[in-house]
């Protein structure tokens, strides 16, 4: 018997308008491992992410959390079910302090180890700039409140979009050093990256969208270079 | 008359316009919802307190325990139906739903109360007042209203500011998706924001009907004053609210010392000065109040 | 900006002409019929059919404002008002009342300029409290002149010696050319650059921007015209009258009337103001006798056209392929093959 997977996403369907964005994707990820979708600006893989988390409304398909369809759960629901997504471009609420922005992560908490206090000791530059409002902090910095808001709640599954984009690379190096702090409090991380090299250096599975498909598939270990920037790219004989 | 009484009188005055601004301001800014019944709402409220209070006789200030309330009931009911709905569609929509129901509710009072005006029975408090010298009469119940006005702001502030409510009705606020992918039912915390809204909607038609006559069609004007108060403050700054309502306050106040009929046409026009001068931070800001 | 020929691809964008020469026949045909009225029936019909001129005038220049250039505005009553004092400021100076009209309503096509500037400047909700306030601004500043009557206001000059049959028969000639020249204007102007314009910063304001609409000229344009327009009417409905009283024109239930004439019959065409106007103006006979209630009715039907019913009266009628005025476009391919665009879409925006 196998264990049943933290997510599931059976052949998904979303579209923006007359554009299908996202079209027939499917994956499962175990507890407690990191899945990693990479893919070209455009592929629709900031679209699947807020489909899973219930932003966007599929046309066809659907979404299992441990083993529970959650695709008609309204977006907040399933943070109270412990799904919860970090958007691209961070999202903060830039009026709102770095305290309140944590505070507002609480509305649906789940018990669990995580709290505002442990997030303050994660990053301990935030107790001094605690009631700074959000909208001052460098990009760096919104995006580990971003990631703090997340926590807070507790999930069982975190949803990282772009979590790197428009950061120095020693921020990005920082920010991926929280990756195993989570994973060994049983976390589950799905992310989006546009950086492949970062994505497959922790990633246990990775997926490839191009134009809204899966174009590839598999454990970072046994892909080489040149099949997965043909994916990357579309280019002839990806194994489409 | 002398210059002094006029400027007492007008933040006075200013008081009740804060008051009726607040609700406009709080709507807007967390809601997105530009009511054109706001006026028409509070005047509304006036009429449910002559409805529901026993008799004309019975002290009007008993319906400050009920019809604010009511409203807030009222309000969370109307925004988790209709404008929500309106507010899917787009904006506009939901402005000329707001006319369409502020048509509705002027004449439907017109049909259920006549065209006559009608005033509260407040006791003693209509006419006591203090003097501070010859000229200068301060009415209990005007000071009353103004000191209402300045503790519904200074309970809301702390309230947005400090509980967990309000400070998740400043993130939906902020940014709607945003608080709903951290957990918040923003439905819910939006009918929460209209709720605090019409309340105080309902307060400020109580004061109104304290301090003078009001009839069905009363509410047309009581939205413009509101409308220009929030303007001349700074749209989204609920302080400014206040500051904005004790300006058209004066305005009106010091237009009427000049020559009673240029009142109101004076806080009119201190308001497009200050869109034609000052537009700076005209453009409404979603930001919370 | 130019439609896109698009020679490379074969492909063509053409007007709906020959569907346009079927508008112009039968609408000449219906204008001439209507301009016979006043030979054959009584001056009752007559004047009714004035008020409802009136009401199709102010429904289509609304319409103008919100369906195609977002500009939802509650103050229009400020140049209805402004036109019927033009009117009457010109017939105290000599000038015949129905030579007054045009220039009624350039007076307030002037005066919207300035006050465009400043209502600009306010967005959405903000801007439609801010023109109520203009108009109540124009109404407290005009009633303090004695010479135009104060708050009582006055009867208009000018027009003591014509027989009563042949008044009522001019008056009904000029309001049926205000309206038949708005609603060629609202046509020419929507089939203008301009009006291609609005309809692309009606469907994305940005993408339109950025492909080079000027955004707040074709804004601005469109408020100029409605103010015009509103200002003939007010002209008209002072001849009507023969007195002009502050409370009633520059009262805000005319925006009331726009704003329901509108909704009842669709936002966004042509066709929807003509329909609402109809419908508006028999439901507004039939509930003659029920006093306020007729306002309660046609604002709770308003209410919920608006919200579900979000095309009006003419979006229903759409749906069986009826149109009368083409604003639209044929997408002509290489082979000869005509594709219409979806009902439902609006027209293509321009590109260079």
């Amino acid at each position: 018997m196998t264990a049943v997977p933290a997510l599931e996403v059976r052949a998904l369907t979303a579209r923006h308008g007359q554009l299908t964005a996202v079209d027939g994707v499917g994956f499962s990820v175990p507890a407690g491992s990191v899945f990693a979708l990479v893919g070209a600006n455009g592929a629709g893989k900031s679209t699947l992410l807020r489909t899973i988390a219930g932003l966007h409304r599929p046309v066809a398909g659907s979404v299992h959390l441990h083993g529970d369809d959650v695709t008609a759960t309204g977006p907040e629901r399933r943070v109270g079910r412990g799904l919860v997504l970090v958007p691209e471009g961070r999202r903060l609420f830039p009026s709102l302090s770095v305290h309140e922005n944590l505070r507002v992560g609480l509305a649906r908490r789940r018990p669990g180890q995580w709290d505002i206090d442990r997030v303050l000791d994660l990053f301990p530059w935030m107790k001094e700039r605690r009631n700074q409002p959000a909208g001052q902090l460098s990009g760096g910095e919104q995006q580990a409140v971003a990631i703090g808001r997340a926590l807070v709640a507790n999930p069982s599954v975190l949803l990282l979009d772009e979590i790197s984009l428009g950061l120095a690379p020693v921020v990005v190096q920082r920010i991926y050093g929280l990756l195993p702090a989570l994973l060994t409090t049983g976390m589950t991380v799905v992310l989006v990256e546009q950086d492949v090299s970062q994505a497959l250096a922790v990633a246990d599975q990775v997926q490839c969208l191009l134009e809204g498909r899966t174009v590839l598939d598999g454990v970072p270990a046994q892909l080489t270079g040149p099949q997965i920037e043909a994916a990357y790219f579309g280019l002839a004989g990806a194994g489409r | 008359m002398n210059w002094v009484n006029a400027v007492v009188q007008g933040l006075l005055l200013g008081g009740l316009f804060a008051l009726f601004a607040c609700g406009l301001s709080l709507l807007f800014g967390v809601v997105g919802v530009i009511n054109l019944a706001h006026g028409d709402f509070a005047v509304l409220g006036a009429y449910v307190a002559v409805l529901l209070l026993p008799s004309t006789a019975t002290n009007a200030l008993w319906a400050l325990l009920f019809v604010p309330p009511l409203f807030g009931f009222f309000g969370y009911l109307l925004q988790r139906t209709l404008l929500q709905r309106s507010l899917e569609i787009s904006p506009l929509t939901t402005l000329l739903v707001t006319f369409g129901l502020s048509v509705v509710v002027q004449n439907g009072l017109l049909e259920a109360f006549s065209a006559d005006s009608h005033s509260f029975n407040v006791g003693s408090l209509v006419t006591s007042s203090f003097k501070v010298d010859e000229q200068l009469q301060v009415s209990y119940l005007r000071l009353g209203v103004l000191l209402v006005a300045i503790a519904v702001l200074s309970v809301l502030s702390l309230f947005l500011a400090r509980s967990r409510t309000g400070i998740q009705i400043r993130a939906v606020a902020d940014d709607r998706e945003a608080a709903q992918m951290s957990g918040v039912n923003t439905r819910h915390i939006v009918g929460v924001a209209a709720a605090i809204a019409f309340a105080t909607v309902a307060l400020a038609g109580l004061a109104y009907g304290m301090t003078a006559q009001f009839a069905p069609y009363s509410g047309s004007a009581l939205l413009l004053f509101a409308f220009e108060a929030v303007v001349i403050g700074g749209i989204g700054s609920l302080w400014g609210t206040l500051g904005g309502g004790l300006i058209l306050g004066l305005a009106q106040s010091i237009g009427f010392q000049i020559d009673p009929s240029l009142g109101v046409l004076a806080g009119h026009l201190v308001f497009l000065g200050v869109l034609a001068f000052r537009p700076t931070g005209l453009v409404p800001a979603r930001a919370a109040a | 900006m130019t439609a896109p020929t698009g020679a490379s691809t074969g492909y063509r964008v053409r007007r709906l002409r020959r569907s346009a020469l079927w508008t112009a026949l039968p609408s000449a045909g219906v204008v001439a019929l209507l301009a016979y009225v006043p030979y054959v029936l009584e001056r009752k019909v007559t004047d009714t059919l004035v008020d409802f001129f009136i009401l199709l005038v102010l429904a289509t220049t609304w319409n103008m404002l919100a369906g195609f250039a977002g500009l939802v505005s509650v103050g229009q009553q400020a140049y209805i008002g402004v036109g019927a004092y033009a009117v009457l400021v010109l017939a105290q100076q000599g000038v015949n009342p129905f030579a007054a009209i045009p220039l009624a309503a350039l007076v307030c096509a002037a005066v919207s300029l300035p006050v465009s500037w400043l209502v600009f400047r306010l967005r959405g909700g903000y801007f439609a409290i801010g023109t109520w306030v203009v108009a109540e601004v124009f109404a407290l500043l005009v009633i303090r002149f004695e010479s135009l009557g104060g708050g009582t206001g006055a009867n208009l000059p000018g027009l003591d010696g014509f027989d009563a049959v042949l008044l009522g028969a001019m008056t009904y000639w000029a309001a049926l050319s205000v309206a038949v020249l708005t609603l060629l204007g609202a046509y020419l102007l929507l089939r203008s650059r301009t009006g291609l314009a609005l309809t692309a910063v009606r469907d994305n304001e940005l993408a339109a921007r950025s492909v080079g609409v000027r955004v707040p000229r074709a804004k601005r344009m469109v408020y100029l015209a409605a103010a015009a327009g509103a200002g003939a009417a007010g002209a008209v409905l002072v001849i009507t009258q023969l007195n002009v009283q502050p409370g009633n024109v520059f009262s805000v239930k005319w925006s009331a009337y726009m704003v329901f004439v509108v909704l009842i019959g669709g936002v966004g065409s042509l066709e929807g103001p003509i329909l609402g106007a109809i419908v508006f103006f028999v439901l507004q006979r039939a509930l003659a006798d029920y006093g306020a209630w007729y306002l309660i009715v046609l604002g709770a039907v308003a209410v919920v056209m608006a919200v579900w019913v979000r095309r009006g009266l003419w979006g229903l009628l759409e749906r069986f392929d009826v149109r009368v005025f083409p604003t639209g476009f044929w997408l002509q391919a290489p082979g000869g093959d005509v594709a219409r665009p979806p009902r439902d879409d609006p027209p293509p925006a321009p590109r260079h």
